[in-house]
């Protein structure tokens, strides 16, 4: 086996040295009742090049563009990956590195997280963000059970148009630990209206998500300020940070906590993950923050260099009273959306993010002269949600057959939304596919 | 005179992103506009985020610069002790970048991800083999979310019978992790002090397990690197008060083809797929965390489940017990095609070797190294031997002056100052894939800092001068901390 | 870390097991932890404190204390009520590494049972209690 280098004369040399007889006798310590009876049963091994016959069958079975048209997000968006971000996340002095524990031997890793840190803060307008979470799902319901630290307060109140599988998170995590989840209805502009949070007085926090699942704009100034009144922290959720370079950012119109999915920062979808957590707050709240941070500092000679810190949050250290459990994060999906930050900088970003407003609002303005019917009319970003006839059905599963995926059904996540579909379309959605996909549904 | 790895080189200065670059610059190609231009509500417009706009040979430039100061495990042994930096195959690397698992998107209906099914399907029958357990879940991203599940399933369980309990037992080898995923379910820690051997005894858990006890974790081999011999009658102890017990499969890298976990014991089990199945750590992740059960608490896994029925793979939300999603989507695919790429190219033969050869040469360099540094347990370890700096202290030598003095020497430290019932622990795992070269030329140079411990003790506390930093002050950065540029 | 014999723990003041001394006599009183604990701790970075005007009982923890890598938590020698906080603490905590008995005390309290002061260790006890 090619990753073994270990000889017969290197295993006898080194049993020798130990002073045992066999290799397993080096087992000897595992008493017999705990030993395997039988061998595993696993297939046999196979060589690379068989290995490669076989993966390359099973990823032949995946839809995927340009032969499959998928018109949607819904928290997962193909946005172009520039060949120098590729290859710089694939460094193998970032990829085969553990945490970075020995900052003397780590200062790329921490550098590049530092800088990350900082491009997201400035991305979401907060103070300080941390090194990752896992994704935008898990970051949110962390935003929350900090909240519940900061406030001491039992009880959150978080809206319907949250993506339906971060609110399945948020669940999970929350139940446990007894905090209860109030749900904000979303009114008919498909926008959670401050009004819907009625009496926030017990209440941690307040979270959305802008855009929402909907792919409609919230209106955070009014749902901060609703939440402050009552001492509530305003959490802001988002699973598409592209807005950022065309809307203001949740921090700027009064988020105390922004948390979301970067996967959108040049990290390919590969089916769900991995992605990215952002996790960004204010200053004033950074010791209630989860997950690790990187910290700027000097060497004994004087020289910048950086560190892990605030350590002390952590569960290594505060174990049961720790801020979070967390300690492998997502930390070279950070690297790789820090490059892609990089290398799209502020102009850049603002114009790609102008670029995918356009087109999902010529593809909405499209749907519509066709006689589809638009749901919602707030203002949208990259998603927007068409309803259809009953009969449409059918339509979407021939598309289907053809390997065209015509926005997502709703009714699964919300059965009051029968016949809704939401769409989604990037920079990498050619207006020619679009106007063949306005042909195919009005056929 | 021998030479080691370390060695002075050309490195090169580089500053921060934003201390570079020039207004107009851009490193994006971006898409011809094919469609018309339209306006966002003013009201919503923002002026988009100040970052540095550079070229794309300067962004190159740069991160090629960072990952230079790097130590990474295709430069360099790394026998960081717990956290099994094995050598990562290439190939696996090649299958998880296949642009129909990399360009898949999650929301696909089934007939559209046929292949991604099968291969998470196939994955967990492998890894249930591979424990001995009967049920798999892909969907935790790192060890500790596993961790995180297996609390959730053990609160769920309890629930379910009807009787919700309160406390679970850890011991003091267990991980730090182990306590704060406890916290929360909602569990107080109950500790439990290994013997003298260095495992936990049967007496201990029976003392302090009780009706109010969701169960035990244990690391299993443990923190020590010794094997929990009492395992056995641990869990029956605990199964006798109807709790569970947590495996901790962190190090299952010890044990592959030589353990049945769920004939111990074990009812939930968490593997890390970046540390025995191969996936590179990334500087910190992404990782994945599985977590595999016996039969009775399956019904309590994460959803959705792969089913497969006629000849289709489809997803699965119909378990009603289920503890609910732990990320947006499946878990991290990447990963998963990662590890299920290296068990398909070692198999059954080659993964108990690696297991055994792992152990021979934590044994080896435990036994090498013995007298030149204090071993406080002398006993056979299994993958990961544990020091400290006892003999070393006579000359005001710490672990911390011997891990730093290491790097000069071209190695990254071992595991420091922990497991904490060592003090001043120095804990190896030096892994199957090093060859007896690599690892006799590092016992040579733990034997030459030993040497000058006595002879040049400030040779250490001057350690390391040949890195990109020499120490960094960790205390100005925690009490004044700057987190952002 | 320093031997005992260079440890300084001033004769006028009280000392709690858990390292905390408070200055008898009066009230307001004020409460630090020893020269011992400083030094078990290394430089401190962090130190939390309660609000003022917070009652608390004897033996509750009242805050806690951080190095780079250790928490500890702080514990009230007597029952009383918190009048004061040392705010110099928040910018530079390294006081605590560098006077504890002066600068660098914590909260000032007045105790509910002043007699519970008198109760806790001499100087000489606690330096006794720490040879063990």
């Amino acid at each position: 086996m090619r990753y073994l280098p270990h000889t017969t004369e290197d295993v006898a040399e080194m049993l020798a040295a130990v002073g045992a007889g066999s290799l397993e006798e080096l087992f000897a310590a595992i008493p017999p009742e705990c030993r395997r009876r039988a061998e595993m049963r696993l297939p046999e091994p196979l060589t690379e090049w068989e290995l490669d016959a076989h993966i390359d069958r099973l990823a032949g079975r995946m839809a995927t563009a340009p032969e499959a048209k998928v018109f949607v997000g819904a928290g997962s968006y193909d946005h172009h990956i520039p060949a120098a971000v590729g290859f710089l996340a694939s460094r193998s002095e970032f990829v085969t590195s553990y945490t970075p524990y020995q900052p003397e031997v780590s200062q790329g890793t921490l550098q590049a997280v530092f800088e990350y840190q900082t491009l997201t803060a400035r991305l979401l307008g907060l103070e300080v963000a941390n090194a990752s979470m896992y994704d935008g799902a898990s970051a949110l319901a962390e935003a929350l059970l900090m909240a519940v630290r900061v406030t001491r307060r039992p009880r959150v109140a978080l809206a319907r148009a949250v993506h339906p599988l971060y609110r399945r998170v948020v669940e999970t995590y929350l139940a446990p630990a007894g905090v209860e989840v109030r749900e904000l209805a979303f009114g008919p502009t498909g926008a959670t209206g401050a009004a819907a949070i009625g009496d926030a007085a017990e209440l941690a926090a307040v979270a959305v998500q802008s855009p929402n699942f909907f792919g409609c704009i919230e209106d955070l100034p009014a749902i901060a300020q609703t939440a402050h009144a009552a001492g509530a922290l305003c959490v802001a959720a988002f699973s598409e940070p592209l807005a950022f370079g065309l809307f203001k950012s949740p921090g700027r119109l009064g988020a105390d906590i922004a948390c979301g999915e970067g996967q959108s920062m040049g990290i390919p979808r590969s089916f769900g993950g991995p992605g990215l957590g952002m996790f960004a707050t204010r200053m004033q709240h950074v010791r209630h923050m989860p997950g690790r941070l990187v910290g700027e500092t000097t060497d004994v000679e004087g020289r910048r260099g950086f560190v892990l810190t605030l350590a002390t949050r952590e569960q290594h250290i505060r174990r049961e009273k720790a801020t979070s459990n967390i300690c492998t994060n997502n930390s070279l999906c950070a690297l790789t959306a820090a490059a892609f930050m990089a290398c799209l900088g502020g102009s850049g970003l603002r114009e790609l993010a102008r670029l995918n407003y356009d087109r999902s609002e010529y593809l909405k303005a499209r749907l519509r002269q066709a006689g589809v019917g638009l749901a919602f009319d707030a203002p949208t970003f990259n998603e927007f949600t068409a309803v259809f006839p009953p009969r449409f059905r059918d339509t979407y599963r021939r598309l289907l057959d053809r390997n065209i995926m015509a926005g997502l059904p709703l009714e699964p996540y919300y059965p009051e939304l029968a016949d809704h579909y939401l769409f989604g379309v990037t920079e990498t959605m050619p207006r020619e596919d679009m106007d063949a996909l306005v042909r195919e549904v009005q056929s | 005179m021998k030479e080691f790895p370390g060695a002075g080189g050309l490195i090169l200065n580089e500053p921060l992103l934003w201390e570079q670059g020039r207004r107009g610059r851009s490193g994006y190609s971006l898409p011809r506009p094919d469609v018309a231009r339209a306006e966002p509500p003013a009201e919503l417009a923002g002026e988009g985020p100040d970052f540095p706009d550079l070229s794309e040979a300067e962004v190159v430039r740069h991160y090629i610069r960072l990952s230079q100061w790097n130590f990474s495990v295709d430069a360099g042994f790394y026998p960081l002790g717990s956290c099994t930096m094995k050598y990562n195959p290439k190939t696996n690397e090649r299958q998880a970048s296949r642009p129909g698992f990399a360009g898949a998107h999650p929301l696909l209906p089934a007939a559209l991800c046929q292949g991604a099914l099968e291969l998470m399907a196939a994955l967990e029958c492998l890894l249930a083999e591979i424990t001995g357990m009967d049920a798999v879940t892909l969907q935790p991203a790192a060890g500790a979310q596993g961790e995180l599940a297996g609390m959730l399933i053990f609160h769920a369980y309890h629930r379910q019978q009807g009787r919700p309990r309160s406390k679970i037992i850890v011991p003091d080898t267990a991980h730090g992790t182990n306590p704060a995923s406890a916290a929360l379910c909602g569990y107080t820690a109950v500790p439990v002090a290994s013997n003298e051997r260095g495992v936990i005894s049967p007496e201990a858990v029976a003392s302090v397990m009780d009706a109010e006890t969701a169960g035990i974790m244990v690391t299993n081999p443990n923190t020590l690197g010794l094997f929990e011999e009492n395992i056995r009658a641990v869990a029956e102890i605990v199964h006798g008060r109807g709790g569970l017990v947590y495996g901790d499969g962190a190090n299952m890298n010890a044990v592959l083809g030589q353990v049945h976990m769920g004939e111990i014991g074990v009812d939930v089990l968490h593997l890390n797929l970046h540390k025995t199945f191969s996936t590179p750590h990334g500087g910190g992740g992404p990782g994945a965390g599985p977590v595999c059960v016996r039969r009775r608490l399956e019904p309590f896994l994460p959803v959705p489940r792969v089913r497969y029925a006629d000849g289709v793979y489809t997803f699965s939300d119909d378990y009603p017990l289920s503890i609910g999603k732990l990320q947006a989507f499946w878990g991290n695919m990447g990963n998963l095609v990662r590890a299920y790429s290296y068990i398909l190219s070692l198999g059954a033969a080659n993964l108990k070797r690696a297991s055994q050869l792992a152990v021979l040469a934590a044994n080896y360099i435990k036994e090498r190294l013995k007298g030149v540094y204090h071993l406080p347990y002398d006993r056979p370890c299994m993958h990961e031997c544990v020091f400290s700096d006892k003999l070393q202290q006579a000359h005001r030598v710490s672990t911390l002056d011997i891990a730093k003095r290491l790097m000069d020497y071209g190695y990254h430290p071992p595991t420091i100052y922990f497991p904490l019932v060592v003090p001043g622990a120095i804990m190896i795992e030096p892994t199957e894939t090093e060859s007896k070269e690599t690892i006799d030329r590092f016992i040579e140079a733990m034997q030459a800092i030993a040497a000058e411990a006595e002879q040049s003790p400030d040779t250490l506390h001057q350690a390391p001068t040949r890195c990109r930093r020499r120490r960094l002050d960790e205390t100005a950065a925690a009490r004044k901390p700057r987190l952002t540029g | 870390m320093k031997e005992l014999s260079e440890l300084t723990f001033p004769e006028n003041l009280r000392y709690a097991e858990s390292h905390e001394w408070i200055s008898p006599g009066g009230s307001p009183v004020r409460i630090g932890i020893s020269d011992y604990a400083q030094d078990q701790l290394g430089d401190v970075v962090y130190v939390e404190l309660p609000e003022a005007g917070k009652t608390l009982a004897k033996g509750a923890p009242f805050g806690s204390v951080e190095s780079v890598k250790a928490v500890s938590e702080l514990y009230l020698p007597v029952a009383g009520k918190v009048v004061e906080t040392n705010a110099a603490l928040a910018d530079s905590p390294e006081l605590v590494n560098k006077a504890p008995y002066g600068e660098g005390w914590m909260i000032a309290i007045e105790p509910a049972n002043p007699e519970e002061v008198d109760a806790l260790l001499t100087s000489q006890a606690y330096r006794e209690k720490l040879k063990g």
